[in-house]
């Protein structure tokens, strides 16, 4: 994959489309029509090329104008000619700036407060399953089918992989599992190092 | 259980035409805000005051306030890494309900790396935004599986038998690394103290560099 390419003092923003970009994304998601994990998965079904190629923010963009229309805020049309159809009634922004130092301090909100009882418990050894979902998923390649230990539990979240796709929210435990370096990559990996993952109930199985 | 798809979107519904990312993105950004403030979508003053919060107020000096008081004040340490929520409170940073954070802390033994190798995310309370390069993938694919050569093209050369642990932040815990206390630091204020960390350092890319010697 090539070396780190790092920027000494590099700006917030490299140019002031950016910075509009990302206001746009959090003003316009304030409407709730959409979830941090659908607008997510619009980057995983760029094709490659892209998706390593493209810059981060275009890529945002990209994302957050099929989210529009998908979700029923702007329609294609109005994309294309830059107005708002004829006879559209001005509607009322959910985000002020008054509102948003509060509405920064919770800004994902992906917990939930139910009672949903945990699969696995802190210390027990756990396989990741190896599924591979047409949609998206958190569980990354590199660990399904290996073996871990649950570090923690971290209580309960939505489920990304039905929440992506406007399924349902499934809300279930968080655990961070700990995989050993040489597990995951083999014999010649260090022998102390690990790789946590935080993983979903039902990303893992017993082991 | 992987979801039926019998209702809500289907996965590739919409793989057509947002596919053509711009070329000039200067002027269909532009275009959209327009669209998007006429229609009452957006609150342009808002616009304005999300870009100057994230390029002006909320930043790595954030962090550098909380690894400050861990180091200065021992009580404050075990409240940071026993639920960091509430410890990041005392500064305002976020609410003790918000998103989950957690401090993994560096030691003479263990040195903790951050990463997210599925997309981006990033502790932006306590850091801001992230640095293309955090976001690249060299960096997401190489952090999980050779930690130790990244951290050599960052200037960090580890010991053998310290353990590496990366943390990929695949849910929606945000992690942030307690880096060691420099040598020579042992009369700075918690102000001072706050000054030379990195954000690098709160990363896991770098450790703290010892105070420059005061040229008298």
């Amino acid at each position: 994959m090539g070396p780190v390419q790092y920027e000494k003092n590099e700006p917030v923003f490299h140019a002031a489309w950016e910075s509009r970009v990302f206001a746009m994304f959090l003003a316009a998601g304030a409407w709730h029509k959409w979830n941090l994990d659908a607008f997510r998965h619009t980057r995983e079904v760029l094709p490659p090329a892209d998706y390593l190629e493209v810059s981060y923010y275009a890529q945002w963009f990209s994302g957050l104008q099929d989210l529009l229309v998908r979700r029923g805020l702007v329609t294609a049309a109005e994309i294309q000619s830059g107005k708002p159809a004829p006879g559209t009634v001005r509607a009322t922004p959910p985000l002020t700036p008054e509102e948003i130092p509060a509405a920064l301090s919770n800004r994902i909100r992906a917990q939930r407060n139910v009672p949903v009882a945990p699969l696995f418990r802190a210390g027990q050894r756990v396989r990741a399953r190896n599924i591979n979902p047409v949609g998206h998923t958190r569980l990354p390649r590199y660990a399904r089918g290996k073996v871990g230990t649950v570090d923690r539990d971290h209580g309960v979240f939505v489920f990304p992989d039905t929440n992506a796709h406007f399924l349902g929210e499934k809300p279930q435990h968080v655990y961070s599992v700990c995989f050993a370096a040489r597990e995951l990559w083999g014999a010649q990996a260090p022998e102390r190092d690990c790789v946590y993952v935080d993983m979903w109930d039902d990303y893992l199985e017993p082991a | 259980m992987t979801p039926s798809f019998k209702e809500g979107d289907h996965p590739h519904e919409h793989d057509h035409e947002h596919q053509a990312v711009p070329s000039d993105p200067a002027l269909r950004v532009k275009a959209l805000e327009s669209l998007l403030v006429e229609k009452g979508i957006v609150d342009r003053a808002a616009l304005d005051a999300l870009v100057d919060t994230y390029e002006n107020k909320i930043g790595p000096r954030n962090g550098a306030r909380v690894v400050a008081r861990a180091w200065i004040d021992p009580a404050y340490k075990a409240r940071l890494l026993a639920d960091a929520n509430d410890a990041m409170a005392d500064f305002g940073f976020l609410s003790r309900q918000g998103d989950r954070m957690m401090v993994v802390e560096n030691t003479p033994n263990v040195h903790n790396v951050i990463v997210c190798t599925l997309c981006s995310c990033y502790p932006w309370p306590v850091l801001g935004l992230p640095p293309v390069w955090y976001k690249s993938a060299p960096y997401r694919s190489r952090a999980v599986i050779d930690p130790r050569g990244v951290l050599r093209e960052f200037g960090l050369q580890l010991a053998e038998d310290m353990e590496v642990r990366v943390w990929d932040s695949t849910a929606e815990l945000r992690y942030l690394v307690l880096p060691e206390r420099p040598e020579g630091t042992e009369r700075m204020s918690e102000d001072e103290l706050a000054g030379l960390v990195t954000r690098d350092s709160m990363v896991g890319v770098s450790k703290v560099p010892p105070p420059a010697k005061v040229q008298s």
